[in-house]
């Protein structure tokens, strides 16, 4: 596979070109810690609930928190039909991912007995619906006052048509051998919190896509970190 | 009790050792393949062990409607169902998010390696296609459950061979099986590099599992090709571990290759 690395995108971006982003936070305002992430026409919102008591009891786990995440996507937010509302195989999965996503970053040892919930709501998908949910998420954690190693920000990294690109839109995704490899990083310790691949990729092209998404997930950060900034700022 | 067990193996994993004795990249030397467990049943069966795990998969073939996206194509559902018959740890009831994701993890593996010609499962465009579905049950949990799994699927699919079909009446005869295979053009099988307290390790046990940092679950192509991932655990790895990971899993991949 050779990698085209000047090639334009269909959308006139270049390959290591995120959409415009947009964050903000307390959306939700009765809720621990809430934002709003938009990367291109992909809206999320979370909203944190807890620390708070888990239940039923035998969820609890006496020496640490539990953080759970609840992904998803109203039922008007999928391209073409009406996305049927509740948990499918595919939500369930893409929890499980988030919580891993998240938890590297927290000290959960803190909150024994609890639970910690994030919702996320998908108002609107373009592709990269998971990693818009973990950046939103972090984001919610953060304005809920945690205790956190670093923020975590993610972006869909890939390959289109042999060029490695960042930030795929659902036209990318739908391309013929398209591959879609979700990441999460911490921006600042530089480490994986979440990486999963579909499609055929050579190795080589796979390690320049994970430079591409850390690159990507530093610029993400900065937006975050700008959206944080702007809610605090003494004026 | 688990703290102590945590300390042990890791105090072991410094040392270069593990609590059955292998080394660190050494798989478990009595893997088997058996073909056709159920023949008279499934399109195609087959049982894998690795060690004390023993994994069983079917494949049951059935005519459906394609997705309105994918009007020419056949379809295919893999299935895990974590069960008590497998071990303590187990529940019966609804899918666990444990089961969910090795189905998942091992279905994107088959669906996305591009192995499976989706377009030769298409009866007629439209309105008839081929569905796969592809079971798998775990028997006995000793660990490494999601290679296992993969194992067991990509046996299952070379074992299968198509039912009769009329198409005049749109019947299939699960009595008379055709000498047609499953459209495979390849063979994605996964493998699974385990990393607790910054040491790497394969097919690891049950306790391992436990205590386990994260994990990477890759799928391969004969060529060594990439075609599906996914990070497990909840503690972060760095890129660097990923490309160690990758090379770990790309250098014994073939090891377990040699079991089918």
């Amino acid at each position: 596979m050779t990698t085209k690395k000047d090639t334009k995108r269909h959308d006139g971006r270049k390959a290591n070109d995120l959409r415009p982003m947009e964050a903000k936070l307390g959306v939700v305002p009765n809720a621990s810690g809430s934002a709003m992430f938009k990367i291109g026409k992909t809206i999320a919102v979370a909203a944190v609930r807890g620390p708070r008591k888990l239940h039923p009891k035998f969820l609890q786990d006496p020496e640490r928190g539990k953080l759970r995440c609840f992904y998803n996507m109203v039922s008007f937010s999928g391209s073409g039909d009406r996305v049927r509302p509740g948990p499918s195989r595919r939500t369930k999965e893409i929890n499980l991912v988030m919580e891993n996503a998240l938890a590297p970053t927290l000290n959960l040892d803190n909150y024994p007995g609890c639970g910690i919930d994030v919702y996320v709501n998908l108002i609107q998908t373009d592709a990269g619906t998971r990693c818009a949910a973990i950046t939103a998420a972090a984001m919610a954690l953060a304005e809920a006052g945690f205790e956190m190693k670093d923020m975590v920000a993610a972006v869909a990294a890939g390959s289109v048509n042999g060029q490695v690109v960042a930030d795929l839109d659902k036209t990318e995704e739908d391309v013929e051998d398209a591959v879609d490899i979700p990441i999460a990083m911490m921006p600042n310790e530089n480490k994986i919190t979440l990486l999963q691949l579909d499609g055929k990729i050579k190795k080589e092209a796979l390690k320049e896509a994970i430079e591409l998404a850390k690159d990507a997930c530093k610029q993400i950060n900065e937006v975050q970190r700008k959206a944080i900034v702007e809610k605090y700022e003494v004026k | 009790m688990a703290k102590i067990i945590k300390e042990h193996i890791h105090e072991l994993l410094s040392k270069g050792l593990r609590q059955d004795g292998r080394g660190l990249l050494e798989y478990r030397k009595n893997i088997s393949v058996e073909y056709g467990i159920s023949p008279k049943s499934a399109e195609g069966s087959a049982r894998v062990k690795i060690g004390e795990t023993e994994v069983v998969a079917g494949v049951k073939m059935g005519i459906g409607v394609p997705y309105p996206d994918q009007l020419d194509k056949g379809t295919i559902m893999v299935g895990v169902e974590l069960s008590p018959i497998a071990g303590d740890r187990f529940e019966s009831g609804p899918p666990s998010v444990e089961s969910i994701e090795i189905a998942r993890v091992v279905d994107r593996g088959i669906r996305e390696s591009g192995a499976l010609d989706f377009k030769k499962l298409c009866i007629k465009e439209g309105e008839m296609v081929w569905q796969v579905f592809l079971d798998i049950y775990p028997i006995n949990d000793d660990g490494n459950l999601m290679d296992a799994c993969s194992l067991a699927a990509l046996a299952a699919m070379k074992d299968t061979k198509l039912p009769e079909f009329d198409k005049k009446t749109g019947l299939v005869n699960y009595e008379k099986k055709t000498k047609d295979s499953l459209p495979l053009s390849d063979e994605p099988l996964e493998l699974t590099v385990y990393k607790i307290n910054n040491e790497f390790l394969l097919d690891a046990s049950i306790e391992e599992e436990k205590n386990m940092d994260s994990r990477l679950t890759v799928a391969f192509l004969k060529d060594g090709t990439i075609c599906a991932l996914q990070k497990g655990g909840n503690k972060e790895i760095s890129a660097e571990d990923v490309v160690s990971m990758l090379d770990i899993a790309n250098d014994n991949v073939k090891y377990l290759r040699k079991a089918l």
